[in-house]
């Protein structure tokens, strides 16, 4: 009779363990994933931002067509953006600090021609590129809490031996300067 | 952030506490009516507890499925497309992104008086809607302040809260109304004399009557000072999470501020929608702020805990 007894529990000890090493596992696996997400998130943005530069750069030529240092120099950071090899995450993030720059001066060059300022296209392209540069800034601070949250699932006890023996890596960060950051939302109008 | 991390967490272990010991009172004390009433009878006991439970689900899945669409009506919301206001579609894309939610319908409300909320049972089934006398007075950083604020009480899911804590009042207030109506009209006293005759426990049944009687006054008044202190500490939360998504105090204390100046009435709120709005729809209650039956903290206190994230 009490053998039987030690037998149960014995019994469901281990099944609470296996609950126990399955649910960690399921957590790490979804805190991936979602990391992953995110990722994929920033990328929809970025093809969304490449997406309205040539409209942009038709819109300031109607009115600013001696600019044209400038203009090439948006399109320029476009395409090296663009071609930068897919999960170089270092690399992307500089070429995309440059695109940052390159719009930011088109945006102050439109103060000195009120007519472009004015006009209803370009406004509306001003507003969605703003847009899109807080959604980028949003997409990339979503991304780092998540990975932020995976690493530190991958480190601390107990989750970090399941991580180990199922060879969940630790993820990088987006790093990006921190003063393009800060300034990014601030084009108002 | 840690700071935000930390408050968020601590007011949702809170919100469960509250949830769970409010359950538990709300059982015991349909446990002590039905005693009451059947005159220490076992199973009518039970029978009392056991209607009082499912009343009480069957009311909050009636609010849980109708509710929000019920709210958008009795405030006259109408959704709009991103063709109408590119602008306040574009802050809130960016804020789910931010958030890492779905978007949620977003619904205008025709009226001068500034204010907002959010409504929805889930982030899958959720809306946001603002008064054309908000959107009309804000920049577009205070725009994403509110609207993060709004998106928060989303993700935090206040609303299913919110929903649940004015069910478990509702039904709290309605048996303990039952109750003391029945003492009033002597409902109980041919059980009582049914008992006398089986003899017993007679001097327990009158403690437990005097006890029936005491928590029955006391205890609706004690849930809505529950329910409003949850309330405002929910709209600190809210305020808080803003900050978190936007990283941008200023932007929502500067709306708060804005809002408070305005003299206009919400003329489509009421009683029963008044917690959802940023801010309390009757002005009145503004003015005495820091009572325990509000359902906002006073703006002013708001707009201080706010400029204190600023570093």
């Amino acid at each position: 009779m009490s053998g039987l007894a030690v037998l149960l529990v014995f019994v469901a000890l281990v099944v609470l363990a296996g609950l126990i090493v399955v649910g960690i596992y399921n957590a790490l696996v979804s805190k991936r994933i979602r990391a992953n997400e995110a990722w994929s998130q920033i990328d929809v943005q970025l093809k969304r931002r490449y997406d309205l530069i040539p409209n942009l750069v038709e819109t300031v030529k109607g009115y600013a067509a001696h600019e044209r240092q400038t203009l090439e120099g948006v399109i320029q950071a476009r395409n090296a953006a663009i071609a930068v090899p897919a999960g170089n995450i270092a690399q992307q993030a500089q070429a995309e600090n440059v695109l940052t720059g390159a719009l930011r001066q088109i945006f102050a060059l439109s103060e000195a021609y009120p007519n472009l300022k004015a006009n209803d296209n370009f406004r509306q392209l001003q507003e969605e590129l703003a847009s899109t540069e807080n959604r980028i800034a949003f997409a990339r601070q979503y991304y780092n809490d998540s990975v932020g949250t995976f690493n530190t699932a991958c480190q601390v006890f107990p989750s970090n031996i399941m991580a180990n023996m199922f060879n969940f890596k630790v993820m990088d960060f987006f790093k990006t300067e921190e003063a393009a950051e800060r300034q990014a939302p601030q084009v108002k109008f | 952030m840690p700071d935000f991390r930390s408050l968020i967490a601590h007011n949702k272990r809170n919100s469960y506490v509250l949830i769970v010991v409010f359950l538990l009172v709300f059982l015991g004390l349909g446990l002590l009516i039905g005693n009451v009433w059947g005159g220490g009878d076992m199973t009518f006991t039970i029978l009392v507890a056991a209607i009082a439970g499912v009343v009480a689900f069957v009311m909050t899945l009636a609010s849980y499925y109708g509710g929000s669409s019920a709210v958008l009506a009795m405030s006259g919301a109408k959704p709009i497309q991103k063709a109408d206001d590119p602008q306040l579609f574009n802050v809130i894309e960016e804020l789910s992104i931010a958030a890492g939610l779905p978007m949620p319908a977003i619904y205008v409300i025709d009226d001068s008086a500034p204010n907002a909320f959010a409504t929805g049972r889930d982030p899958k089934h959720s809306y946001v809607a603002i008064t054309t006398g908000l959107r009309e007075k804000l920049n577009r950083d205070e725009l994403q302040g509110v609207m993060a604020h709004e998106l928060s009480h989303v993700r935090n899911y206040d609303i299913l809260f919110a929903t649940l804590m004015a069910v478990m009042v509702g039904v709290l207030v309605m048996l303990c109304d039952i109750f003391l109506r029945s003492m009033w009209w002597g409902a109980g006293s041919r059980r009582r004399r049914d008992r006398d005759e089986g003899g017993g426990s007679g001097g327990l049944q009158v403690v437990l009557l005097i006890v029936a009687l005491a928590l029955a006054i006391i205890a609706p008044i004690l849930a809505h000072i529950i329910q409003m202190a949850m309330s405002r500490q929910r709209e600190y939360l809210a305020d808080a999470s803003s900050v978190e998504l936007t990283r941008n105090p200023a932007g929502l204390a500067s709306a708060l501020a804005k809002i408070a100046a305005d003299p206009d009435v919400l003329e489509v709120a009421s009683r029963a929608t008044a917690h959802l709005y940023i801010v309390h729809p009757i002005k009145k209650f503004e003015e005495r702020s820091g009572s325990i039956f509000d359902t906002h903290p006073p703006i002013q206190e708001r707009v201080n805990r706010l400029m204190s994230m600023t570093r």
